[in-house]
């Protein structure tokens, strides 16, 4: 069996307003130190290894999993 | 009455499939059958309607899973031939998903639902979705949402501008666009866009729920009724006044 | 019968008194083994704990509920259904039910609001009823705790989530702010409904071999024992027990809504029950007692979320957006395929017998054997001592300050208006979708919300309300207030009150102040809606709101519906045109105790709450009806909370215009400005017009005193109060938005 992660994040220059939210609420609890806050999704994939590949993952990350007008995704690949 | 029959599209979760219904069966009294969305080849529409609502929970993203919905290759089909296809508020971001609309909707700026009667200013009254409006004319619309906060590539943005995609924007009562009458943060105070060909419409804010004075307002009947005089009429009819020119917001707002 | 050999129901090696942990007490224990002729087992204890709990069983409150009225010539359905049901002719009725989540929504907020509003729409539909409105009733502790307002942002989030998804307008509502509540926030969501009085469906099973139908969501772990986490105080454990929440999922809940309104208006079901608290057992059981047949239920057949899950889990699962159906065997291959289309399960799990057993198997093998009608209805009612408070005497003799040499009377007012408890809600209903269903033609923000009939002349209107102030001073009169202003609410939008809901908040009932409370409570609601004429439809009591042993305050929710004979009466709180008169009908008397001025400027809740007359609280109801429908009324608006002072400026910042009004001089300013006398209504009209409405006073015996003329920017009040109408709108508007900004 192979086990996908997919991240699914804000494309780079798009604005991120639960990011920027959670940065402040951050800076209020003090800690200053995070300059910035990104918020995205995770999605976990389990497939049979016969049926694993990649070009397919690929395909339904960009199809479906993420829009890529604002979102930018990647993903990880491990066996379980 | 009119030879022209609307059809409904109804999505799992789609909740103001029965306001346009309503709307257009009950206040218009034209032809209006809903089109489920597993239907293949539905037969006889001239203009489609994708309703607002929450399209399979809108858990994953708007619009994202309906857009795979059967029906959707038909509305595909149906828009590249020239017929008239509005999507209001989810239907909008279904369009966007499924790329009939340029762009994609962020979650509104203040990160909530937010339920208001808002004004939009008609900035191209030559498509077929605002034909009966007068040019720069302020429509009062609800908007009810979480996700119209609308975003797209600035190059896009450009061509857009240019062509006169740019159908509503969100102003103040006397029709000025600036930052206070933005209710989502809309890059360019965006309300409502079209598609090249503007046959392609997709709006925010909900002209089915305020299509009757008793609602508070009844400007959203002209979105119903421009369609149904472009159809009737068989080819466009102007509502008067000058050709399209895209007009700038107060810049010092919108950029701030 | 089944044979004995595949019986399991020998009790295994339980260990001695459990049931203690189950929450039974000695004496239910032996009432159950008194009913089964044996001891149980822990599947069967199990479903005896959940079903007796308070929460499901009413076993504190049921003597003290007999009292309310629940007759009337429009009632179809009174309580003890899923919903209560009354005619509004042209054929249709309103379902409407009113419902506790306070507990849940004290420890996850946005999933314990949201599903609250999931169980109480279900209640509606399990009627046969479709959803046309949602209210709800808030109580949370000061703003200025960062925790309160986690838990309010959470809870409106979560109502906002829930009811927008569904597609249902949420179209009025109250949330109030004091200590008491600052952990155990009240979460009181409504739901009313529409239905043909041809389609209404009941919840009693019928029909010997008929089909007993799961439909909805598969069943997981959610929620077990949350009924009986309903029914337990709050303590630092209680975050601890988080599993207890469920998760709500909005959009299954609109396909089972869909499909099962699809399936009573062809007919395909005998009868409909929803599953809330205490999951299939409270549901199974409900039907068969109801209908006074068994069921069998066989858990092997029950589509499951969880793996490995015991048969007690998945009798008492509380998992979301499940109803449970009872149809002739030859509708389920209809019915089934229904469901299918929604996109929903519909699985058949069991059918009716004749016996009045409940009876859980696994396949072949019987797990539980319950009569019916004992697990639903014969738990043992518990004889609870009541006491007088001590703190009552120190209140009212408290001495209340002169109130003499109040100063800067704009300020104060101007202080009033941006109280949380006084300011604009905006912040809170901007959340929620008020159109969806195009019938809303009252928004929130005014008296009451109001929605209109399709197809018929009529409209509807609603109110939420409750001041635990009044009833933590004196149970009795806060009961009959309570009742009382959600009326005079109606009224002000032009609605006969025709019925009425209630949800009822009250501290440990084993304590017997507490108990004393809720009985006082109960006698004032009762002998008001006997007076004004209002039958209780449907019902809840949450008992146990109490904090490391502190009780909330009594905090009884009223949910009123009110009749718009012809929707054009529909009136609304502002003021329209310059030069109307302004007009007080009722009195003001010096009703300072329990005001929100004395709080806010003295931080004192004490004194005697208002005086109530029944009577003339009718009489002005009547005379405000009777001038709408003659079209005199260009406004009106209840005087509550913060005094006529705070009315007559919500008139004027609704409206956006000034106005110029008097002040009684047999009182002294701050009385007369800010008293919270009850059976009051500031209206406006038209000069013309005032011989008439003061003719229909006299009638009704009414007093009806011109107090001043609306016009100009600015609200004059007396000698005392000078402000523009921008300023007061500015305050009052922006205290929860810039509260609530991050």
């Amino acid at each position: 069996m192979k086990r996908v992660l997919v991240y699914v994040t804000p494309k780079k220059g798009i604005l991120d307003p639960a990011g920027q939210a959670t940065q402040r609420a951050l800076q209020s609890l003090g800690y200053h130190e995070v300059e910035e806050v990104k918020i995205g999704k995770y999605i976990q994939l389990t497939i049979q290894d016969n049926n694993f590949s990649e070009s397919s993952i690929k395909e339904m990350c960009s199809r479906l999993l993420a829009n890529p007008v604002i979102e930018d995704y990647h993903y990880e690949v491990s066996d379980v | 009455m009119s030879k022209v029959r609307f059809g409904v599209i109804v999505f799992p979760g789609s909740n103001c499939d029965r306001d346009c219904y309503y709307v257009l069966k009950d206040l218009l009294q034209v032809k209006v059958d809903y089109i489920w969305h597993q239907e293949e080849k539905p037969k006889g529409f001239d203009c489609l309607i994708l309703p607002g609502g929450f399209s399979y929970g809108d858990y994953l993203r708007c619009g994202a899973i309906a857009r795979f919905s059967p029906v959707m290759e038909f509305v595909q089909d149906f828009a590249e031939q020239g017929g008239l296809v509005l999507g209001i508020c989810n239907g909008f971001q279904i369009l966007l998903e499924c790329g009939l609309l340029p762009g994609a909707m962020l979650r509104n700026q203040g990160l909530k639902f937010v339920c208001q009667f808002i004004y939009v200013r008609v900035d191209n009254n030559q498509i077929p979705f605002t034909g009966a409006a007068q040019p720069g004319q302020v429509l009062q619309l609800p908007v009810k949402h979480n996700e119209g906060n609308y975003y797209v590539e600035e190059e896009t943005l450009k061509e857009m501008k240019r062509r006169g995609q740019i159908v509503l924007r969100y102003s103040t009562k006397e029709g000025v666009v600036t930052r206070e009458a933005n209710p989502n943060g809309a890059l360019d105070n965006i309300a409502g866009i079209c598609n090249e060909r503007k046959n392609v419409f997709g709006l925010m804010p909900h002209p089915e729920n305020s299509s009757e004075p008793i609602l508070g307002s009844q400007d959203g009947l002209l979105i119903f009724k421009s369609m149904l005089q472009y159809m009737e009429d068989g080819e466009f009819r102007y509502g008067g006044g000058e050709e399209f020119r895209y007009e700038e917001g107060r810049e010092d707002d919108l950029d701030a | 019968m089944r044979k004995a050999g595949r019986m399991i129901l020998m009790p295994e090696n339980l260990p001695p008194k459990i049931y203690q942990d189950l929450g039974l007490t000695d004496y239910e224990y032996e009432r159950i083994v008194s009913i089964l002729g044996r001891q149980p087992n822990y599947l069967e204890l199990s479903m005896f704990s959940v079903r007796w709990s308070e929460h499901c069983s009413y076993k504190s409150s049921q003597k003290a509920l007999r009292d309310f009225p629940t007759e009337g010539k429009r009632v179809i359905q009174g309580p003890g259904e899923n919903a209560g049901i009354f005619s509004i002719g042209n054929g249709l009725a309103i379902a409407m039910k009113i419902e506790s989540h306070n507990h849940p929504s004290a420890v996850e907020p946005y999933q314990g609001a949201a599903t609250g509003v999931g169980g109480i729409i279900r209640d509606i539909f399990a009627m046969g009823a479709r959803p046309i409105a949602n209210l709800n009733s808030l109580r949370f502790g000061p703003l200025d705790r960062p925790k309160v307002r986690y838990l309010l942002e959470g809870v409106v989030a979560g109502i906002g989530g829930y009811s927008n998804c569904v597609g249902i307008p949420t179209i009025g509502g109250e949330v109030y702010f004091e200590d008491c509540y600052e952990a155990n926030p009240l979460v009181n969501a409504m739901c009313v409904g529409l239905v043909k009085t041809d389609t209404i469906i009941k919840s009693g099973a019928r029909g010997i071999g008929n089909k007993l139908i799961l439909i909805g969501s598969a069943t997981g772990r959610d929620g077990i024992h949350g009924a009986t986490f309903a029914s337990d105080e709050l303590d630092e454990s209680s975050e601890e027990r988080r599993p207890s929440v469920q998760v709500g999922d909005p959009f299954t809940e609109k396909l089972v809504m869909e499909a099962c309104l699809e399936l009573v208006e062809r007919g395909l079901l005998v009868s409909l029950q929803d599953l809330g608290a205490a999951g299939l057992t409270s549901s199974s059981s409900e039907m068969a007692a109801k209908g006074g047949v068994g069921l069998e239920i066989d858990i092997s057949r029950v589509p499951l979320r969880g793996e490995g899950m015991q048969p007690f889990e998945i009798m008492i699962s509380e998992s979301q957006e499940r109803m449970l159906a009872v149809a002739e065997p030859d509708k389920v291959e209809e019915i089934t395929k229904v469901c299918d289309r929604w996109g929903i399960r519909a699985a058949v799990i069991g059918q009716v017998t004749e016996d009045g057993i409940l009876r859980v198997v696994n396949e072949s093998q019987t797990l539980a054997e319950i009569p019916a009608r004992a697990l639903s209805q014969e738990v043992p009612l518990r004889n609870l001592e009541v006491r007088r408070p001590a703190y009552l005497d120190n209140l009212h003799h408290y001495p209340l300050p002169s109130l003499e040499s109040e100063k800067d009377l704009s300020q104060h007012m101007l202080e009033l208006l941006a109280s949380p408890n006084l300011c604009s809600r905006q912040w809170v209903y901007r959340q929620y979708d008020q159109l969806v269903e195009t019938n809303t033609i009252g928004l929130p923000g005014a008296d009451a919300g109001v929605v209109r009939i399709k197809g018929t002349h009529k409209a509807l209107a609603f109110k939420i309300d409750g001041n635990g102030r009044y009833c933590y001073l004196d149970p009795f009169a806060g009961g009959q207030i309570a009742v009382a202003e959600a009326a005079r609410n109606l009224v002000c939008r032009g609605a006969q009150p025709v019925a009425m809901t209630d949800c009822l908040n009250f501290g440990n009932p084993e304590k017997p102040e507490i108990y004393w409370q809720f009985v006082e409570c109960m006698r004032g609601m009762s002998q008001a809606c006997r007076v004004l004429g209002i039958p209780v439809v449907s019902g809840n009591v949450s008992f146990y709101n109490e904090n490391f042993g502190e009780p909330i305050y009594p905090t009884p929710t009223v949910g009123m519906a009110g009749l718009i004979e012809d929707m054009r009466w529909c009136t609304t709180p502002e003021f329209k045109d310059e030069g109307d008169l302004v007009v007080l009908l009722g009195e003001t008397h010096q009703d300072m105790g329990g005001s929100e001025y004395l709080k806010l400027f003295h931080d004192l809740i004490a004194g005697q709450p208002p005086a109530l007359d029944l009577d003339l609280e009718k009489r002005v109801h009547l005379c405000c009806l009777e001038a709408i429908r003659a079209g005199l009324l260009r406004s009106a608006h209840d005087c509550s909370e913060g005094g006529l002072a705070v009315a007559v400026a919500e008139s004027c910042i609704l409206g956006g215009l000034g106005a110029t009004v008097n002040i009684q001089e047999e009182h002294k300013q701050t009385v007369a400005l800010f008293s919270e006398s009850q059976s009051r209504i500031v209206v406006s009209l038209k000069e013309e017009d005032l011989l008439h409405l003061e003719e229909i006073g006299r009638r009704h015996k009414v007093p009806v005193k011109v107090i001043g003329m609306v016009g100009g920017d600015r609200l004059t009040m007396g000698k005392v109060i000078h402000l523009t109408v921008t300023e007061m709108k500015k305050v009052w508007e922006d205290t929860l938005e810039s509260i609530m900004r991050i």
